[in-house]
């Protein structure tokens, strides 16, 4: 696809007045000839769109217009970067602001027509759009300089801001209205990557100062006039509705507004989340669980398991696995277990609605705008177009703001749409909400076989995977492929190691337990059981564990790069003391490969500290190396969190966690060192904010293994460990 | 029922249910957002304040138990250790998604008060309660140790 006719063909002559002494903003827009050369009048910035994705004001501040969700991963960082770079800007100019919902001009180009943040993809999908973008403005910057001193384009260049002739300069913000008025060049020649002096070096976030001074807003943070506050009741048990409710006493609550049903269970309007709760805890709803999930998590888990002694779907199949592991003399086979997990943002989800004159505006931390967009006119019964998404920071979501069918968003236009009147609406999910709220990492078994042949070499790999669909049943499921749903076998069935008969099956269960993909999705499980299963293989013939990586991938440069960097700094093969362990895990996901080195302690008394983790990352160019170094250390986290505690259990179809207390995160305490490593790359950049979870949790189980000989096959690894 | 304290440094009276946590009078009622609510059973610390300079959890605080008291939110947060903090997270780029950070800079900040040169043992006893789902705790470790030097380099 050409991104650069797209650029022009969304190239616009539009100006934001934007007045300063003023709280709002975009006053109005002109398409008066651009007065070149005329001072600013100190009172006033006038705003000049370049292109889609870059606007520049009188004040010489840059704006790209990021087309991506920022939920903590910094791709306004990095999407500013690629611009800043390109247009050869100093980073002190740079801002950002998120993109309308529009996906003809920011669609995600890996998600086809759709506008969303997803996959790690906001940097890939980006980068040469982002870098057209911006060379296409230099040039109209250049070119308006060039008509201001009436010479040669060739005579004119760009440092730091400014267009710079023979003995004169200009600033990008006194050239802005008379370059938008530029000619866009239809493919402007992108700078040499070895010229780069922004990418790749040390660029602070653009959102530090303020979110460390209480000033950056969240949905949960805003406010419009008349604004009602909403909660929902919803049913107790997934997949059962409303049979009757009495509002009478939640009526009677002060501060209460109105109680209206929707799809989703009851909502309580009132005039402020406290009394919305109140009124809600006075709700009495009889539910329907007719069609509502009954059963218990453990016997969700038998009902897998029973799948894991039958032939599934064939997702890989190289040689003859089955055959070569049906006669070998020497056999390995384990089975793993891995729970329901909740994503659980700190910013509960949330989400502010006003439906007006056939107009609906949205503010939220939407990670799907098209597909939220397309929803919310549904139910408003509207035209898409005239859905206005103003999307927010979100205080993170790792997959959960992501949802097909809207879930929250839908919710909330929903609540707006049934009211009587027509006030602006902001519906917040308390942490019992979240937590209980389904949306789960879905629930695996797997089990994992192998042969070995006299000389200790791995003959056949045999991997049955039994979990539910994350896409059947949504819009999303027409990606999957002879009943495939490639979220639950990613990792499995693109297995590197030089194995020559490999096969992968899975069985794809349903429950009624909504899931969805969460941090790096399958990779998840996948990583977990295949990195595991080789570690046990390596003690089973005697191998160092890092040495038959290396063996098995012999042929994967980029593979062996992080996983010779990541043993290299982490002193693997050095002598630990007692009680002390080193585990590795190698994985590659969203094309990025990461490996890790997990070092631990394990008390006489069995007390589990993780020491340190070192990692190594190829994510091709790191376009802002803070930021991916940062996402590793986050992804980890995440990764060890999860595999330490973490995990949504139901009884009778009732999830059993409810908030914090039950449901437990890592904490402080608990956050090993991190030493993340960037493998220098030419390549494109590839994700950054999914990879560093997969191998976190399988490098500190092996770690484990090597402290204390036990192999944790069913995480959270605290349950095992507990119960011996 | 009126109640009365002090926010930020300026004289409040407030209008709410006596039993409504101070966290949603600070919201709602005086357009504090910085102070988030992450749990509403102080089991997450986002909704970290000062009363009287004591981190306190807001969320199951009732406004009434403030009367007469000195509350600090993230907007007023202004001592010299609270300056050290917060210029150390953005020297170290301590933030991701950035929600639990107000209550993160309240816990710290009480911290390095109290104790000008944290350990890594005291910094775990005091923050333990402040959880951050990006995980950006080693910076936050980080952070702290760097506000502490901030701290004792200005005294010295």
């Amino acid at each position: 696809m050409s991104t650069a006719s797209n650029v022009n063909m969304n190239r616009r002559r539009f100006i934001q007045v934007v007045s300063l002494g003023s709280a709002g903003f975009a006053v109005g827009c002109s398409d008066k000839p651009a007065a070149t050369g005329t001072a600013v009048d100190s009172a006033e910035i006038i705003e000049s769109t370049m292109n889609a994705f870059v606007k520049i004001a009188s004040d010489n501040t840059i704006t790209v217009v990021a087309k991506h969700l920022d939920k903590g991963q910094g791709v306004t960082t990095g999407l500013a970067a690629i611009v800043a770079e390109e247009i050869g800007a100093d980073w002190s100019q740079m801002r950002t602001e998120f993109a309308p919902a529009d996906s003809s001009r920011y669609n995600n180009l890996f998600f086809g027509p759709v506008q969303g943040t997803g996959g790690s993809t906001s940097i890939a999908n980006s980068w040469t759009q982002l870098r057209t973008a911006a060379a296409s403005a230099r040039e109209m910057l250049r070119a308006a300089a060039a008509e201001r001193w009436q010479t040669d384009l060739a005579a004119t260049r760009v440092e730091a801001g400014r267009v710079v002739g023979d003995n004169r300069e200009v600033s990008f913000g006194q050239l802005a209205e008379a370059a938008a008025a530029m000619t866009a060049p239809v493919e402007p020649n992108l700078k040499d990557p070895a010229d780069f002096t922004l990418i790749g070096t040390h660029l602070p976030r653009l959102d530090s100062a303020g979110k460390t001074d209480g000033s950056a807003k969240f949905t949960i943070d805003l406010t419009r006039p008349g604004m009602r506050t909403a909660v929902i009741l919803r049913p107790p048990k997934f997949g059962a509705s409303v049979a009757s409710y009495d509002a009478a006493a939640a009526l009677a609550v002060p501060g209460v507004l109105e109680v209206v049903e929707v799809p989703r269970g009851v909502a309580v309007l009132a005039d402020s989340y406290f009394s919305a709760t109140r009124g809600r805890a006075a709700l009495t709803v009889e539910w329907d669980e007719a069609g509502a999930e009954q059963r218990s998590s453990a016997q969700i888990r038998r009902d897998f398991a029973a799948l894991l002694n039958e032939t599934g779907l064939v997702a890989r199949n190289d040689g003859n696995a089955l055959a070569t592991i049906d006669q070998a003399a020497r056999t390995l086979s384990t089975e793993f277990e891995f729970p329901f997990l909740a994503h659980a943002p700190m910013e509960p989800l949330d989400c502010l609605v006003e439906i007006s004159d056939g107009e609906v505006d949205i503010w939220t931390g939407s990670q799907l705008q098209t597909v939220d967009q397309n929803i919310a006119a549904q139910i408003a019964g509207v035209a898409p177009q005239n859905v206005r998404i103003h999307t927010q920071y979100a205080g993170g979501s790792f997959g959960r703001r992501a949802v097909p069918d809207s879930d929250f968003v839908a919710e909330a236009v929903s609540i707006a749409k049934a009211q009587s009147g027509s006030a602006p609406v902001k519906l917040i999910w308390s942490r019992e909400d979240d937590i209980t709220g389904g949306r789960y990492r879905p629930m695996a078994l797997h089990r994992v076989r192998a042969s070995v042949d006299d000389d200790g070499r791995i003959t056949a790999w045999d991997h049955r995977i039994v979990s539910q669909s994350i896409l059947k049943g949504t819009p999303f499921e027409a990606f999957m492929e002879n009943g495939i749903d490639n979220s639950a076998v990613e990792g499995a069935n693109d297995l590197p190691y030089a194995i020559p008969n490999m096969r992968v099956d899975l069985h794809l269960a349903s429950t009624g337990v909504p899931v969805l993909w969460w941090r790096s999705v399958g990779h998840t499980h996948t990583a977990y059981a295949t990195e595991v299963f080789l570690d046990q293989l390596a003690r089973e013939i005697d191998r160092d564990p890092l040495e038959l990586r290396r063996e098995l991938l012999a042929d994967q440069p980029r593979y062996l790069g992080v996983l010779n960097k990541a043993a290299e700094a982490s002193g693997w093969g050095q002598t630990l003391e007692p009680g002390r362990g080193r585990g590795i895990a190698v994985h590659k996901s969203f094309n990025s490969y990461v490996a890790e080195v997990a070092e631990v302690s394990v008390a006489a008394d069995g007390e589990l500290r993780i020491e340190r983790i070192t990692c190594a990352v190829d994510c091709g160019i790191a376009v802002t190396p803070d930021v991916v170094r940062a996402q590793m250390e986050g992804g980890i986290g995440y990764g060890l969190s999860s595999a330490l505690r973490e995990a949504v259990t139901l009884t009778d179809g009732i999830v059993d966690q409810k908030n914090f207390d039950t449901y437990r995160p890592l904490r402080m305490h608990e956050m090993p060192k991190i030493d993340v490593h960037i493998v220098d790359s030419g390549e494109a950049p590839t994700g950054v904010g999914e990879p560093g979870t997969p191998p976190a949790a399988p490098a500190l189980a092996n770690a484990i293994a090597a402290a204390t000989g036990q192999v944790i096959t069913g995480l959270p690894i605290a349950r095992q460990l507990r119960d011996g | 029922m009126a109640i009365r304290f002090t926010l930020n440094g300026q004289p409040v009276s407030v209008d709410a249910p006596a039993d409504k946590p101070l966290l949603w009078v600070l919201r709602e009622d005086l357009e504090k957002t910085g102070t988030k609510f992450g749990c509403g059973i102080a089991q997450c610390g986002a909704c970290t304040i000062h009363i009287d300079g004591s981190p306190t959890r807001s969320c199951v605080l009732p406004v009434s138990a403030v009367a007469d008291r000195n509350v600090t939110t993230i907007e007023g947060l202004d001592s010299p250790a609270a300056v050290a903090i917060r210029d150390a997270w953005r020297e170290l780029d301590v933030v991701q998604c950035g929600y639990c950070q107000s209550g993160q800079i309240m816990a710290a900040t009480a911290l390095l008060s109290a104790n000008p040169q944290p350990t890594d043992e005291d910094i775990d006893r005091q923050m333990t309660g402040n959880l951050c789902r990006c995980a950006t705790y080693h910076r936050i470790r980080a952070a702290i140790h760097r506000a502490a030097d901030k701290v004792s380099e200005g005294d010295a």
